[in-house]
């Protein structure tokens, strides 16, 4: 059973990535975003599935993480330097929402 | 030159969020877990800021990366910090092959 599951991951994984490789007709940096893409999607993976709320915490905290290295290959890639704003400020929107998440896990109430 | 150098960072920053993120996924534990995706996700992604600032240099777009850096290695090990405390005080379990767990030791003394 634990093999089974071993060999569908890597199955999977390797699909994807060979037809990001082989069978898409895009440009390099097109590739290198839809990597970052199989990256949310395994973090949503985990926010579906996660036994406890701490979990889907975690996978809240990864997933804001993960917007900010977007908007900056987006920033790269466009020339365009409004993206970093939007980055900054994801960034301090994440940490407040994940320090509330981790209270209220806590049992504590927001104004303690 | 600088697109050489700017391409490097990119392409190991997106390494290390995938790894990261495979972590999440495969770890057994939520403690395994965090500590897994946590600190690759935090790497990764700011080599990607720094390829960010390695493009712009010293313009507004390049100082804005370079505050994110900082930014994001003050806050991200405060907040896995956080996360872990409250899981641990919400009475998560661990991992049934865990050794040791010394935070529970120092909270019934």
């Amino acid at each position: 059973m634990r093999f089974f599951r071993w060999l569908a991951g890597f199955v999977f994984l390797a699909a994807l990535i060979i037809f990001i490789f082989a069978v898409l007709k895009v440009d390099a940096q097109a590739k290198l975003m839809l990597f970052l893409l199989i990256c949310f999607l395994l973090s949503l993976i985990r926010v579906l599935k996660g036994p406890t709320p701490a979990d889907r915490s975690v996978a809240t905290d990864i997933f804001g993480i993960l917007v900010i290295g977007f908007c900056a290959i987006l920033a790269v890639y466009t020339n365009k330097d409004w993206y970093m704003d939007i980055a900054i400020a994801w960034g301090l929107q994440s940490f407040i929402g994940v320090l509330a998440l981790a209270k209220f896990l806590e049992g504590r109430n927001f104004d303690d | 030159m600088i697109e050489i150098l700017m391409l490097f960072f990119i392409v190991v920053g997106i390494a290390f969020d995938l790894f990261g993120c495979l972590g999440l996924i495969r770890m057994p534990d939520i403690y395994n877990r965090l500590q897994t995706s946590t600190k690759c996700v935090t790497l990764g992604t700011c080599s990607i800021l720094f390829a960010v600032f390695v493009k712009f240099g010293f313009t507004a777009a390049g100082v804005k990366a370079l505050l994110c850096i900082l930014f994001l290695l003050l806050t991200a090990p405060v907040s896995a910090h956080a996360l872990a405390r409250g899981t641990h005080r919400s009475g998560v379990k661990l991992w049934e092959k865990s050794v040791c767990d010394k935070y529970a030791e120092d909270r019934k003394v």
